[in-house]
């Protein structure tokens, strides 16, 4: 029978099925952070149970940690305490950490891809929301909550039941200057910020298969800000070739062998989808938002809706008051003081080149802050080595250490109530980077415009 | 867990739509790493201004509003995973979310805890919300046996879903882990005839 991808790597983890439609589902790697594992571990303690399967646990530090001074003691007292709760807990129990000062630490979302440990066909948690990022390598990879942290490591396992499947297909070319940042703000303003809630979004067509897989990443990493569970792409030479000789990928006899079971991987023919969505990548402008979910966003030179969907009067109303936005408005020109480049979303090496590029040589405008967090020390190391830091430091940009930053502000790195901040990073939520903080979210090439300008712009008459 | 069987309470009513976990717990309050507390910053930017001082016009601090039922717009819980926000809410003293939609991560988190998410029609919802504003000692009775939300003033009952499984883990009190942990044999079995070994 034909099966889409999502039930052939389903399949192949369900170690047995209840009755009442649950399956006990097998989870091949266990990703953990400082700040939703500390409960779990001691929940685990409390019913004294042993931690069943450690070697298939990777953790880092990451949404807490300072972006200067590394080296340091952290300085909040708060975020020292649960740093040091991860550093103690994986000691204890056993479990590999990429902590501060590692070679490897980083944004978790961005070291399971870049050392090969994220593999097409495996089924992948953290719990974290944007764990759909590694999706984009024909993975089952999901966000959950800290009890289901907590039964993967008493057990390896989950209760789920069997995901709705929809398939989102792009085809044709993107215009220049549109990056898969907009592409998934694109999607995501159409299907709204509900709009594939209960599913697992399988992405497909031309434009998707033309991606690199740091854009893969982006679009995958964004499936939740629609409700998704998780995002998936059918891997591919791209994605062979991306992995190949990565830290923790499979070697010799063995790459061979993955190879041939990941060229398995993909959605058969017929297979049926519950839903699907039909996109044309020529359609797609560059993108910014709003509001304050993801879903509320627009094309750079269009404006504002003045009709909102039924049922979404009172959060739209409220959005924009939030924003200091008016329907109908037109944001070109609106002045802005924060520019972010980072978080999962967007702080890989392809992301940075992007900035580079285009800030070389130029200057940010003088009332704009502009900050680059890259999303690991690999990623740093990286950058450093071709010289980008030096060109973003030229052009006013502060390069800072990795870790998940201005995202979501538990760090100091925060912006300041009622200040706009152009983002990279996925969520535009009230004071998501700070209290007050007002949030556009936007693609690197954009963001770093904005820099330039001061303002708001449509970047299509800036490419040269 | 606690167990859950029959809630007969008043609504506190908040009709925003889509809202998400960093309103309901933002995250500079997840620094703590043991469960208890989180209740105090439930709603906090609504809640309160950048001086600590109460908001009068948030539903938490208005007083004609009270009890276990927290009645909230459609797709409830987007966005980040936390369960510290299920935890707040429950913390806080709320054993019923109804909403004509939730986000899937924080469902499975609610009920993880003994909070029951109760999905109602659109329409439903509306009608629930007017009734409530209007008359703030209205009572609604959560029946998880019959799965049933029942509004004795209207005298007219509304079905709801819930998984079997989860139904009996919150009748009794049961969670996932210790059912997981008994099937720890087929577990291992599995282990052996992985279709690829990672
Ligand atoms: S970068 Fe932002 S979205 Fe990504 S894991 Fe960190 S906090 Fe979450």
């Amino acid at each position: 029978m034909a099966r889409t991808l999502v039930d052939k790597i389903w399949d192949a983890h369900v170690v047995r099925s209840i009755p009442g439609g649950l399956d006990v589902f097998y989870i091949d790697k266990h990703l953990i952070h400082e700040v939703t594992s500390p409960q779990a571990f001691e929940e685990l303690e409390a019913r004294g149970l042993p931690l069943y399967r450690r070697e298939q646990i990777v953790a880092t530090a990451d949404h807490n940690v300072p972006t200067r001074n590394q080296h340091l003691p952290i300085q909040d007292p708060l975020s020292r305490s649960q740093v040091s709760k991860l550093t103690e807990n994986c000691q204890k129990f056993g479990v590999e950490l990429f902590g501060l000062g590692h070679q490897h630490q980083g944004i978790v979302h961005v070291i399971g891809p870049e050392l090969g440990i994220t593999q097409p066909g495996m089924t992948i948690v953290c719990g974290d929301s944007h764990t759909s990022t590694h999706g984009a390598f024909g993975a089952i990879a999901f966000g959950i909550g800290t009890s289901q942290v907590t039964q993967v490591m008493a057990s390896q396992c989950l209760l789920l039941s069997r995901p709705k499947k929809m398939r989102i297909t792009i085809d044709g070319q993107l215009q220049r200057g549109v990056s898969a940042k907009d592409l998934v703000l694109h999607v995501i303003s159409v299907l709204g910020t509900g709009g594939a809630t209960g599913y697992f979004v399988e992405y497909a067509g031309s434009a998707i298969r033309s991606l690199s897989m740091e854009g893969r990443m982006t679009v995958c990493n964004m499936s939740i800000e629609m409700g998704a569970r998780g995002g998936m792409i059918a891997p591919d030479a791209t994605t062979f070739t991306y992995m190949k000789g990565r830290p923790y990928a499979p070697e010799g006899a063995k790459w061979e062998q993955a190879v041939a079971y990941w060229g398995t991987l993909f959605s058969d023919e017929d297979a049926v989808f519950d839903a699907e969505y039909k996109f044309e990548a020529e359609a797609i402008a560059p993108m910014i938002t709003y509001g304050t979910n993801p879903g509320m966003g627009m094309a750079l030179h269009t404006a504002i809706p003045t009709n909102v969907a039924a049922g979404e009067a009172a959060s739209f109303e409220k959005s924009l008051k939030y924003m200091g936005f008016a329907p109908g408005e037109s944001l070109l020109g609106k002045e802005i003081s924060y520019v972010f480049i980072g978080s999962c979303t967007n702080s890989r090496i392809e992301d940075l080149r992007v900035v580079a590029e285009y800030v070389k040589g130029k200057q940010k405008a003088p009332h704009v802050e502009a900050i680059v967090v890259p999303g690991s020390k690999q990623v740093e190391t990286q950058a450093k080595a071709e010289g980008l830091d030096k060109i973003l430091a030229d052009a006013g940009f502060e390069l800072r250490e990795p870790g998940c930053s201005a995202c979501l502000a538990m760090n100091e790195d925060k912006i300041p109530a009622g200040a706009y901040c152009v983002s990279t990073s996925n969520r535009n939520f009230e004071g998501r980077q700070g209290p007050g903080a007002r949030t556009l979210l936007a693609s690197p090439l954009v963001a770093a415009i904005t820099a330039v300008e001061g303002k708001i712009v449509d970047i299509t008459q800036y490419l040269n | 867990m606690e167990k859950f069987e029959v809630l007969q309470s008043t609504a506190v009513p908040l009709p925003t739509e889509n809202i998400d976990t960093d309103q309901i717990i933002p995250a500079r309050f997840l620094k703590a790493t043991s469960r208890e507390g989180f209740g105090e910053n439930l709603f906090r930017d609504w809640r309160y201004d950048s001086n600590g001082n109460r908001k009068e016009d948030f539903v938490l601090n208005d007083t004609r509003y009270k009890g276990q039922i927290l009645l909230v717009g459609k797709n409830f819980g987007c966005g980040s995973s936390r369960e510290h926000a299920a935890w707040a809410i429950y913390d806080a003293g709320f054993r019923v979310v109804i909403s004509s939609s939730f986000a899937d991560i924080f469902r499975g988190n609610a009920l993880n805890n003994g909070l029951l998410p109760v999905e109602v029609s659109a329409e439903v919802l509306e009608r629930l919300f007017a009734q409530v504003e209007q008359e703030p000692q209205t009572q609604l009775i959560v029946d998880l046996q019959g799965q049933v939300l029942r509004v004795p003033v209207w005298e007219e009952a509304f079905a709801f879903d819930i998984d079997a499984y989860k139904k009996e883990c919150l009748l009794h009190g049961y969670d996932d882990i210790d059912f997981l942990v008994s099937q720890k044999e087929a577990i291992e079995a599995y282990e052996k005839t992985r279709p690829w070994e990672y």
